[in-house]
């Protein structure tokens, strides 16, 4: 049998046993059973060991050949963090439960107000960062499957298609063990185990390879010190600012990486793990990394130079002929790989679900119109996480094709490291300051971001050609946007450089915009309940039914189902249930039914806070509360927009029907003068049409009669032209389709030419007084109108005065820059009755004809407004007194 | 068959014409030129029409009948309403007021002969035909039917 078949069978049988780990501890937490086993502390902080890849199995050998102690950083990191800052994972662990974290993109997106844009930006994030880990992964189990074929003489080894298998295995595996159940925040027991598992293998792996170099190989301890002494290696030169930086890029991937949060807090069963956890994963750390150096020197000793001392803890017992140690060392580093990839994936594809795909299903649902939240959305969102899967893989795949396979990815890992640390800044900032914002986060990881592919991830990946002019000119040409100088500052490592930059803009952005920025009352909510999840929070999770009263929950669902079809809902489930009491069981999945059926009606998260509240069990959290608030808040909204709209269309009305009564009022005053000019036709008519019947059809009327009819015919006609005339001039008036024709005259002249008209025929015409002096200046106005309205007045003095000697005095009087002509008679007068009518058309009072049309004063008033002035009567004690009133315009 | 005519008109050329025609075919015609003597007139001498203007100084046409409804001697008197303003509401308020016959001016000579004479005729029948102490409401209606020109 070849090396290559006993591989082949013990990878298989591994692989096996791996399933059948994984199945039966699934069974076991399905059927909650051996849970002291399921849940033990000790398998936290075993299945913490996945930040040990085969990066680090192998690598570690590697990297202290080349760099000595370096390598250490890689633990110490992790270590650092577990012990001294176990109380900041405690609070992430907790706060991760409390509102039932399902990814790390998941905490940010709810610490920051639910924002799906930062958790899309981190899930973008760590895809781009993870992904080559994973090729790394691949390229590992394939180099180090080929290290067998090369020791079993094997030459058309066909490594890629090794790597296709094993990719298909492990998304077979995630797809399997990741996906079975339908809640993100449920632990996935089976998948838990299997890495515990493989981290037992690894760590033994190593162990056993480390014992049998330093005993086996250099013969004990002090040899083996000794052999460390005079070893190339073991001038320990320390760089401060690269071992620093390493160190803490170690240590924020650590708790930022996607794979440590899923197991860290998303499988964490129990916070109190956290206590063992602190002191057994550094142990944990420090026995993998015990051995290194030991195993790098030997390796450089016995091996030949051309060996990759990557794969020292591989090719030193294959070497030595120890084939069951290679053997086992490679299942170490098999498990390394592994358990990385699947969790990787794992965690990958639920957020790459949650906050890429089912988002956009979502959108395309909705503009379909009609996303319904039913049970096809589990189905979409099971499918999408196995998608989720496979591609993560087939990228990681991808990569590893596209990148050679060669040395090219030994460097990712501090790439990936210094990628996702970019995470920190948000994450701690939204555990420990509750000013921190969404558009802080936001900011900071984006710039952060950016700089990292600029500096690190550019240099490492683009051709030549592209990166050549950029290094030497940097970027549009700018010299202190070179990639590894940015800011002019050149010479330091790219590691150290690229996160000194990153990491500082990004914090420095992070406090900033988060200091310059308001946050949403859900994010202010959320960072209070973050901040401060100690307070007041207890444990999460589904419904447990067993405290909950089926009574309580029967009396809230007919206040809201009312009475009939809560009975009937909770007979169906009796019936579903086969029970035969008077009320179900109150099962987990009845309380999950009966809050489907209670959202239909107030709405889920009302529902699930009423639940909540009977059941007693889960805490109301402030996010359902929220959500209530938000529900209440559209309706509030809603509401508010009806009144205001009711108020408007109140306003409109009042002001239609001001409308309409102003226009009915128009409408009748129309009907009024229409009414009174038909009756001052009519009336010179009749007369007209009588006569001229009498004279046409009396053939024996005498001549004096004769020509006293032809006479009133006369008149009447006379009569019509002149009504005619003022309706059609007043009409002109009031529409103002008239110019003025403003000119220039003495009021001597005007009053003469009134005077003359006005009197004109009569045979007794009125007594004019005038004192001539006062009338010799100028006005400028039209002074036809003005005319008319004097002869006019003079008319109506005329004809209404009733004295026996009649006589009008004309008085001129000048104020104020206003002429003030007043036409005063010595009749009786205006009864003061009648003084406010006299100006409307058509309002005679005295009951004698005067021949006028009645319209002369509303022509008189109508020509005043339109030269800007006015006329009115003025009360007198004797007589009556008209006022003309206009502006003096000749300066 | 003629006989006595008041005639209520403020034009004066219209009342003029008026008594004219009805002197010539016998008519004797008293003429008021205004509506504030009316009734008053009317209880002292009783005519067998009444010519009555709408649009008067002093009291209304439709004020003055009014007034004659009221009155026990008055009330089945033939009313000739004339009136320049022709409105169709003027008509209707005519008829509500119990004017017997409407005419808008300007009229034909001869429409207004033969409307003196029609009301003249219709209310010698009636008062042969009727029972003078009959008051029954519906026939008293009926009676003040405004027959149109």
């Amino acid at each position: 049998m070849t090396l290559l078949n006993l591989l082949a069978i013990v990878c298989v049988l591994y692989a096996v046993i791996l399933f059948a780990i994984a199945f039966w501890a699934d069974r076991l937490a399905e059927q909650r059973r051996a849970r002291w086993l399921i849940s033990a502390p000790v398998v936290y902080t075993l299945s913490l060991s996945i930040y040990c890849t085969a990066w680090t199995f192998y690598g570690a050998v590697g990297s202290a050949v080349h760099s000595g102690l370096e390598y250490l950083t890689i633990y110490l990191g992790p270590s650092l963090v577990m012990i001294s800052w176990w109380w900041g994972l405690r609070k992430l662990v907790r706060v991760g439960r409390s509102q039932r974290i399902s990814s790390i993109a998941d905490l940010l997106s709810a610490r920051y107000g639910k924002s799906n844009t930062l958790a899309s930006v981190v899930t973008l994030l760590a895809v781009v960062s993870v992904t080559p880990y994973i090729a790394l992964q691949l390229q590992s189990i394939t180099q180090s499957i080929a290290l067998f074929a090369a020791a079993d003489g094997q030459v058309d080894f066909n490594s890629n298609r090794i790597a296709l298998f094993v990719t298909v295995g492990l998304a077979g595996f995630a797809v399997l063990f990741g996906t079975r159940n339908l809640h993100v925040h449920e632990r996935h027991h089976g998948v838990v185990m299997a890495i515990a598992v493989e981290a037992v293998v690894k760590c033994v792996a190593v162990i056993a390879v480390g014992i049998f170099v330093v005993w086996g190989v250099n013969g004990g301890v002090t040899q083996t010190l000794y052999s460390m002494d005079t070893s190339s290696i073991g001038v320990w030169q320390v760089d401060g600012s690269r071992w620093l930086t390493l160190t803490g890029l170690a240590a924020a991937a650590f708790v930022c990486l996607p794979r440590m949060f899923q197991v860290m807090v998303v499988e964490n069963d129990d916070e109190r793990h956290l206590l063992l956890a602190s002191w057994a994963f550094p142990t944990y750390l420090l026995l993998m990394s015990i051995f290194v150096i030991p195993i790098a020197v030997a390796g450089l000793g016995i091996l030949p130079s051309s060996a990759n001392p990557d794969f020292f803890v591989l090719s030193l017992p294959l070497a030595l002929d120890h084939q069951n140690l290679a053997v086992l060392a490679f299942l170490g580093g098999f498990s390394a790989a592994t358990s990385m990839v699947i969790v990787a994936a794992m965690s990958l594809a639920t957020m790459v679900s949650n906050h890429l795909i089912v988002p956009l299903w979502l959108s395309q649902q909705s503009k379909r119109g009609g996303a319904s939240m039913s049970g096809d959305v589990r189905q979409v969102l099971l499918l999408s996480r196995r998608l989720a899967i496979a591609g993560i893989l087939g990228l990681g795949y991808a990569y590893y094709q596209l990148s050679g396979g060669g040395d090219a990815l030994a460097s990712i890992g501090l790439v990936a490291f210094t990628g996702i640390a970019q995470i920190l800044p948000a994450l701690v900032g939204g555990l420990f300051w509750r000013g921190a914002t969404r558009s802080g986060a936001l900011s900071g990881l984006s710039v952060g971001f950016t700089i990292w592919i600029f500096t690190l991830v550019l240099p490492e990946i683009a051709s030549d050609d592209i990166l050549q002019p950029l290094m030497q000119n940097g970027l549009f040409g700018f010299g202190w946007l070179r990639p590894l100088a940015l800011f002019g500052i050149a010479g330091i490592d790219p590691v150290v450089h690229a996160t000194l930059w990153s990491m500082s803009l990004n914090v420095v952005f992070f406090c900033l915009v988060s200091c310059f920025s308001f946050p949403s009352p859900i994010e202010r909510l959320q960072g209070a309940q973050f901040v401060n999840v100690f307070d007041h929070s207890t444990s999460a999770g589904g419904w447990h039914g067993s405290a909950v009263q089926a009574e309580d929950l029967q009396v809230m669902s007919q206040r809201i189902l009312g009475a009939a079809e809560a009975q009937e809902f909770f007979r169906q489930q009796i019936e579903q249930q086969n029970g035969t009491g008077p009320l179900p069981d109150p099962t987990p999945a009845f309380l999950e039914r009966l809050e489907r059926e209670l959202s239909a009606s107030i709405g889920a998260a009302a529902a699930h806070a009423m639940v909540g509240q009977v059941a007693g069990v889960s805490s109301v959290s402030v996010e359902d509360l929220m959500a209530v608030a938000d529900e209440s808040a559209h309706l509030l909204d809603y509401s508010n927009r009806l009144e205001a709209q009711s108020h408007e269309l109140t306003i409109t009305a009042r002001k239609l029907r001001e409308t309409n009564t102003k226009l009915t009022q128009i409408s009748r005053q129309k009907d009024d003068f229409l009414s009174q000019v038909s009756h001052e036709l009519r009336t010179p008519m009749t007369s007209v049409r009588a006569f001229s019947e009498i004279l046409r059809d009396t053939s024996d009327l005498s001549p004096a009669d004769q020509s006293k009819y032809a006479n009133i015919i006369h008149d009447e006609a006379q009569r019509l032209t002149r009504l005619l005339n003022d309706l059609l001039d007043l009409s002109v008036l009031e529409t103002g389709a008239s110019a003025l024709n403003v000119t220039r005259a003495s009021l001597n002249t005007i009053l003469d030419r009134a005077v003359a008209t006005a009197l004109a025929g009569e045979k007794n015409p009125i007594t004019v007084r005038r004192s001539e002096q006062s009338e010799t200046f100028f006005v400028t106005t039209d002074i036809d109108r003005l005319t008319q309205v004097f002869i006019n007045l003079i008319a109506n003095a005329q004809k209404y005065c009733t004295h026996s000697e009649p006589e009008v005095e004309i008085q001129i009087a000048l104020v104020d820059g206003r002429v003030i002509v007043d036409f005063i008679d010595n009749g009786d007068g205006v009864d003061p009755l009648h003084q406010d009518v006299i100006f409307e058309k058509f309002s005679r009072i005295t009951p004698e004809r005067a021949g006028g049309s009645g319209l002369g004063l509303a022509i008189c008033r109508e020509i005043m407004t339109r030269l800007k002035g006015s006329v009115q009567y003025v009360h007198r004690i004797n007589g009556s007194c008209f006022r003309v009133d206009f502006d003096h315009s000749d300066r | 068959m003629s006989g006595h005519v008041i005639l209520v008109e403020d034009e004066e050329n219209i009342a003029e014409a008026i008594r004219f025609l009805l002197s010539r075919e016998g008519w004797s015609v008293d003429v008021l030129g205004d509506g504030t003597k009316v009734v008053e007139t009317l209880q002292n001498v009783k005519p067998d029409v009444l010519i009555l203007d709408l649009m008067l100084p002093g009291k209304s046409g439709l004020e003055v009948m009014q007034d004659l409804r009221s009155e026990q001697l008055l009330k089945d008197m033939p009313v000739l309403m004339l009136t320049a303003r022709g409105q169709s509401r003027d008509r209707e308020m005519a008829e509500q007021a119990g004017v017997t016959r409407f005419m808008t001016k300007p009229f034909s000579n001869s429409e207004v002969l033969t409307a003196v004479r029609d009301l003249h005729a219709q209310a010698r029948q009636h008062r042969t035909a009727l029972s003078p102490n009959l008051t029954d409401q519906a026939t008293l209606a009926q009676l003040n039917r405004v027959t149109e020109v």
